[in-house]
């Protein structure tokens, strides 16, 4: 069944449309990497989600009800978010970053703690080494797993990731897609990751979303984007085509 | 007397004022913590409706203390003497800088933070809770410490209404001219700021410590500012005379001085002579300073002021004896006692007229028989001074119901007028005894030395300006008691020019 659907989503920003009517469906437990330029409406798309953000025309459909029918506040504690920048909060320690959400939620301080645990084992940073950590003694691979920890931690049906991976170092980027996968393979979520690298899209997502100018021009499996004909989904494979047809013949 | 002779004489007095200084800082920063942070918070979730707090914060922060004294002391409620309304500036003054760094702190919040926040489902409350103020947190703290310094220095000036603390010791040292007198005030008052700087900025750094590596500039800076302003407003106070050329006029600080140095200058200048007037220069010690000193040539004294407050001689009550004894001392010292002007101004104890009338009080002696049940209010100088309180209270047996309080000359008769004390020494040509009815008790034990009014010049002046000379002496005899009620109270009660008082004066 759909977990999200966008039908007919229009939204303006000043002069400029940044969707210009969106129809999308996206599947539990699905990873849909959505795809584009910068200014293309990746984050536009997540923040409609989670109602940070209000359609001018059409309807976000979240859990069958429409946005507008969520209080905001309880829709947004049932949505794990990992942000662009982390934004972990600098006051507060490993810990309590992860916590917040449970906090919210107004769960036992028992449950918070073994949750907690429970949240930074599966992004690989034992507790009892890193729990007690403030944010600025961490790595910045580091501190995008307690990111991803803290979508986590209130074990929400879906999360919500924009462009998680994009100020890390190839190295670390590619030992944190590991991870994802792991992650992934055990929580068995419904993912919308937004995201500028196609690289990365065709690595990690079972679908795939290609935008251009606020609408979407193509939705497919990794195998069938790679193999597009249309001239604006090779213009985001671009310098990938190779790659990407590499990485079929790898036969991940 | 060195200040640490002076903090032991004065071990009780001291330790009272501190605790009443420490008072005044602590409730008007603490009011100013609970008022200013919230509107701090609002001015900066809410501009448009911040920018108007703002603004008035700002605006209040531009009246120089004194003025806002002024400003605060006929309201009701607030107004009034001491405390109450001495807290009211300390608040005004501490307002600004905790709306400004609360702002400040949570304008700088990054807006990433406060997406997050949002993003994983905080409430405008919970994000301002959990993540703006903690964050700001370092910065209010900043504010706060700020705030209550320039309290400690502004809480000196609250000694003006009467309310005490370590600014008396400043007070009473400018007006007797003791400097031991003002540094037992300004040293712990100083000492207070650093102290509550430092552990404030402990605090900051705490505070800070706890957030990322963000930077913290000098506390060095600021504690050289708050040294560079405490000394720079020291010796502004005490030093602020000056130069040289025409007949420099000096006057006491109240209004009778005032006319009486107009007087003198007026003489002079209706005889070609260049004269500068040097008036409101402060209280007795102050002038005769100043002209020993050569900063000023002429003023006004009075015959048992400088008896017994300058010379330090036991109070007589004969004024020929007082004038010939004065007359001598001053020659050896350069100055020329001129014949007296024609009025006595003796200390008036005063009291309320329809108190005088209830109780049938005529003299000091009756009053004394009431005074376990009254406050009394006296001048800095009447307090300390020889022929002041203490000679006055073993007289006549006083024993009022705490402390006289210490206020300034210019405030102690509405005080008694508005029932803020019972008795005060007041100047017995003052204007205000008959606009404010108050009632002058006899002197019948003759407690208070003659106080003939006499110009003192330098003598060399004298010599040298024949016009001066001449000048001076037509004025003796001239003045009587009823004619300087009259000019005090076209002053004070009238509101008329002291200059214009004076033209009329000599106009007759």
């Amino acid at each position: 069944m759909s977990e999200i659907a966008f039908r007919g989503v229009r939204l303006t920003r000043g002069d400029t449309a940044v969707l210009r009517g969106l129809d999308l469906e996206v599947q539990q437990s699905e990873t849909l990497a959505l795809v584009g330029r910068s200014g293309a409406g990746k984050s536009t798309i997540l923040k409609l989600i989670n109602r940070l953000l209000v359609p001018d025309a059409g309807e976000v459909v979240v859990h069958g009800r429409t946005a507008d029918d969520w209080d905001p506040f309880d829709l947004r504690r049932r949505i794990g978010y990992v942000l662009q920048d982390v934004g972990l909060f600098p006051h507060l320690t490993v810990r309590d970053n992860v916590a917040v959400v449970p906090r919210l939620l107004g769960w036992d301080d028992a449950r918070i703690r073994s949750r907690v645990d429970e949240v930074l084992g599966l992004v690989g940073l034992p507790a009892d080494q890193f729990a007690a950590r403030s944010p600025d003694q961490l790595s910045g691979g580091q501190r995008q797993r307690v990111g991803v920890a803290r979508a986590l931690a209130a074990d929400p049906p879906i999360l919500l990731m924009d462009e998680p991976f994009g100020a890390l170092d190839p190295i670390t980027r590619s030992e944190l897609h590991g991870e994802f996968r792991n992650i992934q393979a055990a929580v068995g979520k419904t993912i919308v990751l937004v995201t500028h690298d196609m690289a990365e899209a065709l690595s990690l997502a079972t679908r795939i979303g290609v935008l251009s100018d606020g609408v979407l021009v193509a939705l497919d499996s990794p195998a069938a984007i790679a193999m597009s004909a249309d001239a604006r989904v090779r213009a985001m494979l671009g310098p990938l085509v190779e790659a990407a047809s590499a990485l079929q013949g790898g036969g991940r | 007397m060195s200040v640490l002779e002076f903090w032991a004489s004065h071990r009780a007095e001291f330790g009272a004022l501190l605790v009443q200084h420490l008072f005044l800082v602590g409730v008007s920063t603490g009011v100013a913590v609970a008022l200013g942070v919230p509107l701090g918070i609002l001015a900066a979730r809410r501009p448009r409706l911040g920018a108007p707090v703002v603004w008035l914060v700002n605006a209040a922060q531009t009246i120089p203390s004194l003025a806002m004294f002024g400003f605060l002391l006929p309201l009701p409620l607030i107004g009034g003497l001491g405390a109450r309304v001495a807290i009211t500036v300390l608040i005004v003054y501490a307002l600004l800088p905790i709306v400004r760094t609360t702002i400040a702190g949570i304008r700088s919040v990054d807006p990433a933070l406060v997406e997050a926040g949002t993003a994983l489902g905080m409430t405008p409350r919970q994000l301002l809770r959990q993540v703006q103020l903690p964050l700001a947190l370092p910065s209010i703290v900043a504010g706060i410490r700020v705030a209550a310094v320039i309290g400690v220095g502004t809480a000196t000036i609250a000694a003006a209404v009467g309310a005490g603390g370590l600014g008396e010791y400043i007070f009473r040292g400018l007006s007797m001219v003791d400097p031991t007198v003002i540094l037992a005030g300004a040293i712990p008052s100083a000492v207070l700021a650093l102290t509550l700087d430092g552990g404030l900025t402990l605090a900051e750094r705490a505070a800070r410590a706890r957030l990322s590596g963000g930077s913290r500039r000098g506390p060095w800076i600021s504690r050289l500012a708050v040294a560079a302003v405490l000394v720079a407003g020291v010796s502004m106070a005490v030093v602020n005379l000056g130069s040289e050329t025409p007949i420099r006029v000096g006057s006491k600080n109240f209004t009778e001085q005032v006319i009486l140095g107009e007087l003198l200058a007026q003489t002079l200048e209706a005889r070609g002579v260049r004269v500068e007037r040097r008036l409101n220069l402060g209280g007795t010690f102050i002038c005769d300073r100043a002209i020993r000193g050569g900063d000023i040539d002429v003023y006004v004294e009075y015959t048992g002021t400088a008896h017994t407050a300058i010379f330090r001689q036991p109070p007589d009550t004969d004024s020929r004896r007082v004038f010939d004894a004065v007359r001598r001392r001053y020659a050896e010292a350069g100055l020329t006692v001129l014949d007296p002007l024609g009025f006595e101004n003796t200390f008036a104890i005063l009291v309320r007229g329809a108190d005088a009338e209830r109780l049938n009080l005529k003299t000091i002696a009756d009053a004394a028989a009431h005074s376990a049940a009254w406050q009394a209010g006296f001048g800095y100088e009447f307090l300390q001074r020889a022929d002041g309180y203490p000679g006055l209270a073993a007289v006549y047996g006083l024993a009022f119901r705490a402390p006289p309080r210490a206020m300034d000359l210019s405030l102690i008769y509405r005080a008694l007028a508005d029932g803020q004390v019972d008795l005060v020494a007041g100047d017995a040509t003052s204007g205000l005894i008959d606009g404010y009815e108050l009632v002058m008790l006899e002197d019948n034990l003759r407690y208070f030395p003659p106080y003939d009014a006499v110009a003192i010049a330098r003598s060399a002046t004298l010599l040298a300006h024949p016009a001066v000379r001449d000048g001076l002496a037509a004025l003796s005899g001239q003045v009587s008691v009823s004619d300087m009620r009259e000019m005090n109270r076209a002053v004070d009660s009238d509101r008329r020019d002291p200059a214009d008082v004076v033209r009329a004066f000599l106009a007759r």
